[in-house]
């Protein structure tokens, strides 16, 4: 009876109704990470069409209308298409397992959260095709420009809201399951610390999404129903958006990033045979930077004209957080001195998104210099700094995910060789695309401008050859994903040697239903 | 597996040797701009000093934390047999590095703050200068003088659309530059007429947003003469990457002489308003003008760009009445890219520019408007 039983479990619809239907967190984390994948193309397309035309001095293959919403677009889709449904997907996949759940707590509603994905995101690149093209006004969306655009904004204002509801359900889901699912004496302060910044990150998310809903519905009813929010000649302020915007878009940075160091975290200890160093004080800073991530946003807008002493606020709170980031690296470090250390792809990819998130993290400390910002503010130097964080912290950390858990979840390891051409034809292509941006930034050259000076033109050259190679690289991506999913050495249930956790305790891949009774904690 | 890693880490040496390579002859060729650009102001010296420390004192970390991580990778590998380690906390160690990094930023922020007072103090100054960001051009007036002038791209499209060999200064020329006195506190009172644009010119240390309704206040004393370039650094629109800024530094004197000529020209072309303007004159004078100010929009083949920017060949407004048509360009049209023009352009330019549009792509109409039906309506 009892073997009747679990088969009947494992059974699921077949075809496209298994995975419209479902409410399995393992499907639909597949789903979210799928849908990631889709976006990280279509967004990478864009962003090399930015580097090709780039490549040298003049306008040779689109027009500087049609780059702008290029470069509009890529900030979008990579945001809120590729790196934020990423680590949904991963939280779906992974916390239930993390903390000897059956599922997550809201089943019907994970499903919702994912479906408003894909219509979100086809209606973002269908401004492309509205009267007039997509907003050409950069992801910051910035009124008066964004007053001026066609309708082509409000499908992104649409689209931004329906991403944002689906992330508002998704941080709601995570939040009730962590709370209320953990096996029991499964406590707090035991809980793996990818389970830990993704409970921080929620929250996160649920008090910054909705103030950028607020904000693009101003946009809206500014653009069409006669208010003045942001109108000046109205007795609006267009500073205000910005304000209302970064009050939601630094936590977003946060958003972004700490699962990353929640991945870190778990992918280093395995790795180096040795427990996390430091795990409370790796659970209290995460907790620092979040609340000091709603306390910084003026940081992104120096320029406007602040009074002297907001610009100091807003400087010396900045530069705080370099104190929380700055222990966690410590902690990586420590995790990894004195340990058995072996360097397979998940390990290759942590270690490399710590040191190059530092760099990115170490000349986000340089632009919180108030004074210095005036002269790196809007160059290729941010441009150079946001890439170093969010794809060296977050981008690497879901590759370095995928490679770490991906044997779990089909019972196959990944080829070894291929992870690692993989891994440093990443590592060529990104440093290659975006080092050489930060010398383009110091010397002077504007962010989001479709042609240069010609004193600009080797280090664009050098972008444009790496933009080129990182695209390539993620094509392998593709095709080492598919054939793990296809085939490949067994898997065993603990996987690597060092690894750590009740997602280890389940067979490879992991059945369809895990722990429907709960797991006993030491 | 570590045969494999020697392996593939092999192959990417290769790869990064022959990117190299490739890339070889450009570095030998390249004038390369690795830091910022030469200071010509107090401000801006201070600026890069201030970048340079905080730059040191971030390798000397990142040398020093990653120093010890890449230790860590060589020596405690598990293929060279190393054991782990048990240990996973020390709250003393936890404290100091949450201590020591507290006074660093400290010892860093010191300088920051008075560099930023001093970039706020704006009083005492010798001359203000108004600057207004217009998409996509800057207005500029000397508030005290009583000159005013636009200041727009002068890179020939040809150069933009790789017909034509590009200048050394592609991309950051202009008809009209920015002159101003070396020795003298210039105040700038920054603000932006349609959308958010940012003023900025490395070599003077200044950025500053030109926002709607909104006057910001910088300053800048230029160290010596010398030609200064910038770009604005707001994204404005289409054409954000083709609104430079020049600014031209000289000689007190030469200042003076150079303000007395503008107003002699302001004098010259109110006289010229008076005449009637031959048809030759106005169409050859407002292709000029529309080449300078329209083109971006309406485009060289006045079809302008379809679902953003009306064409003008064959259009109702063009083609239709005279009155409609200068209506439309000396007072714009609210919530749409056209600008008013009246202020910007001065009789002589509204009337040629509108002949020259009533006549060219095909419209035309014969139709003839003279300054001195401009200058009725002006009333």
């Amino acid at each position: 009876m009892a073997t009747a039983a679990t088969a009947h479990h494992e059974e699921h619809p077949y075809g496209i109704t298994r995975w419209l239907y479902t409410t399995n967190h393992k499907d639909i984390g597949t789903l979210y990470l799928w849908f990631s994948f889709a976006m990280a193309i279509v967004g990478g397309t864009m962003a090399l069409v930015i580097r090709a035309e780039l490549w040298q001095p003049g306008l040779q293959i689109v027009e500087p209308g049609f780059f702008n919403q290029m470069t509009a677009l890529h900030g979008l889709i990579m945001v809120f298409g590729l790196v934020m449904p990423a680590f949904v997907g991963l939280a779906n996949w992974q916390i239930p397992m993390m903390i000897g759940a059956p599922d997550m707590a809201l089943p019907r509603m994970n499903n919702w959260s994912f479906w408003i994905l894909p219509p979100a995101g086809t209606l973002l690149l269908l401004s492309l095709f509205a009267p007039g093209g997509a907003p050409q006004a950069g992801w910051t969306l910035y009124p008066p420009l964004t007053i001026q655009m066609g309708m082509g904004m409000d499908f992104v204002i649409l689209s931004v809201h329906m991403l944002g509801i689906s992330s508002v359900l998704g941080s709601i889901n995570i939040i009730a399951t962590i709370l209320n699912m953990r096996a029991p004496g499964l406590t707090l302060m035991k809980m793996p610390l990818f389970v830990w910044t993704w409970l921080v990150t929620a929250f996160l998310l649920l008090a910054a999404i909705p103030v950028l809903a607020g904000a693009v519905t101003m946009l809206l009813t500014d653009r069409h129903f006669g208010t003045h929010f942001f109108n000046a000649a109205g007795g609006g302020d267009p500073v205000m958006f910005q304000h209302v915007f970064w009050f939601f878009g630094h936590p977003e940075v946060y958003i972004l990033v700490l699962p990353a160091f929640g991945v870190f975290s778990q992918i280093i200890p395995t790795f180096s045979r040795k427990p996390l160093f430091g795990y409370e004080s790796m659970v209290y800073a995460t907790m620092s930077i979040a609340f000091l991530s709603f306390v910084v946003w003026a940081h992104h807008m120096y320029t406007v004209g602040m009074p002297t002493a907001g610009e100091l606020f807003f400087m010396y709170t900045t530069m705080m957080i370099a104190v929380p980031t700055g222990v966690k690296v410590f902690n990586w470090v420590a995790t990894m001195w004195r340990g058995s250390l072996s360097f397979e792809t998940p390990m290759l990819y942590a270690i490399a998104g710590v040191f190059l998130f530092t760099i990115g993290g170490l000349s986000g400390l340089m632009l919180s210099i108030t004074p210095a910002d005036f002269q790196y503010h809007d160059t290729y130097f941010v441009v150079a700094h946001f890439h170093y964080v969010i794809f060296a912290g977050s981008v690497l950390a879901i590759i370095g995910a995928v490679y770490y858990w991906m044997p779990k979840w089909t019972g196959h390891m990944y080829n070894e060789t291929l992870g690692k051409w993989h891994f440093w034809l990443t590592m060529i292509g990104f440093n290659l695309t975006f080092f050489p941006q930060h010398f383009l930034g110091l010397a002077g050259m504007p962010r989001r401008i479709p042609d240069y000076a010609l004193q600009f033109t080797e280090f664009n050259q050098w972008s444009t050859v790496g933009a080129f190679i990182l695209a390539l690289a993620q094509l392998l991506f593709l095709y080492i994903v598919i054939q793990t999913i296809r085939g490949g050495e067994k898997a065993s249930g603990r996987v690597w040697e060092g690894a750590e956790g009740l997602e280890w305790t389940v067979p490879s891949p992991a059945p369809y239903h895990t722990f429907a009774t709960p797991p006993k904690i030491r | 597996m570590a045969k494999w890693f020697i392996r593939t880490t092999r192959a990417a040496v290769a790869i990064v040797a022959a990117v190299g390579m490739l890339l070889i002859p450009t570095i030998a060729a390249a004038e390369y701009g690795f830091d910022f650009q030469r200071p010509v102001t107090e401000i801006a010296h201070d600026l890069l000093w201030l970048h340079h420390l905080i730059f040191i004192i971030c390798v000397i970390i990142f040398v020093g934390v990653f120093g010890v991580m890449f230790y860590s990778l060589a020596a405690h590998r598990k293929s060279r047999g190393h054991k782990a380690a048990t240990f996973h906390e020390s709250t003393r160690l936890e404290v100091v590095w949450t201590i020591i990094p507290f006074f660093i930023l400290v010892g860093m922020a010191y300088p920051s703050t008075t560099t930023l007072l001093k970039m706020d103090d704006v009083t005492n100054s010798d001359l203000t200068v108004k600057i207004t960001g217009h998409q996509w051009k800057w207005q500029y007036e000397y508030l005290d003088q009583d000159v005013s002038f636009f200041s727009v791209l002068a890179t020939p499209q040809a150069q933009i659309h790789n017909e034509a060999k590009k200048d050394p200064h592609y991309l950051l020329e202009v008809d009209k530059p920015l002159v101003l006195p070396v020795g003298k506190k210039v105040r700038f009172l920054v603000t932006g007429a349609d959308v958010i644009h940012a003023w900025w010119v490395p070599q003077l240390g200044l950025k500053k947003d030109a926002i709607p309704g909104f006057i910001n206040e910088i300053w800048a004393r230029i160290d010596e003469p010398g030609t200064y370039r910038g770009q604005c650094a707001e994204l404005c629109g289409k054409d954000h990457g083709y609104m430079p800024i020049v600014v031209q530094a000289v000689s007190d004197e030469e200042f003076k002489t150079w303000i007395g000529e503008q107003k002699k020209l302001k004098v010259a072309a109110a006289a010229a308003a008076e005449r009637s303007w031959s048809k030759e004159e106005l169409i050859e004078h407002g292709k000029e003008i529309y080449n300078k100010t329209c083109v971006a929009c309406h485009q060289a083949n006045g079809k302008g760009v379809p679902g953003v920017f009306p064409a003008i060949a064959g259009s109702k407004i063009a083609t239709g009445p005279v009155d409609g048509h200068l209506n439309i360009v000396m007072n714009g049209k609210p919530g749409t890219a056209m600008q008013a023009f009246a202020g910007q352009l001065n009789d002589v330019d509204l009337a040629a520019v509108v002949s020259y549009e009533r006549n060219a792509f095909g419209n035309n109409t014969g139709d003839v408007v003279q300054p001195s039906q401009v200058k009725a309506l002006r009333k």
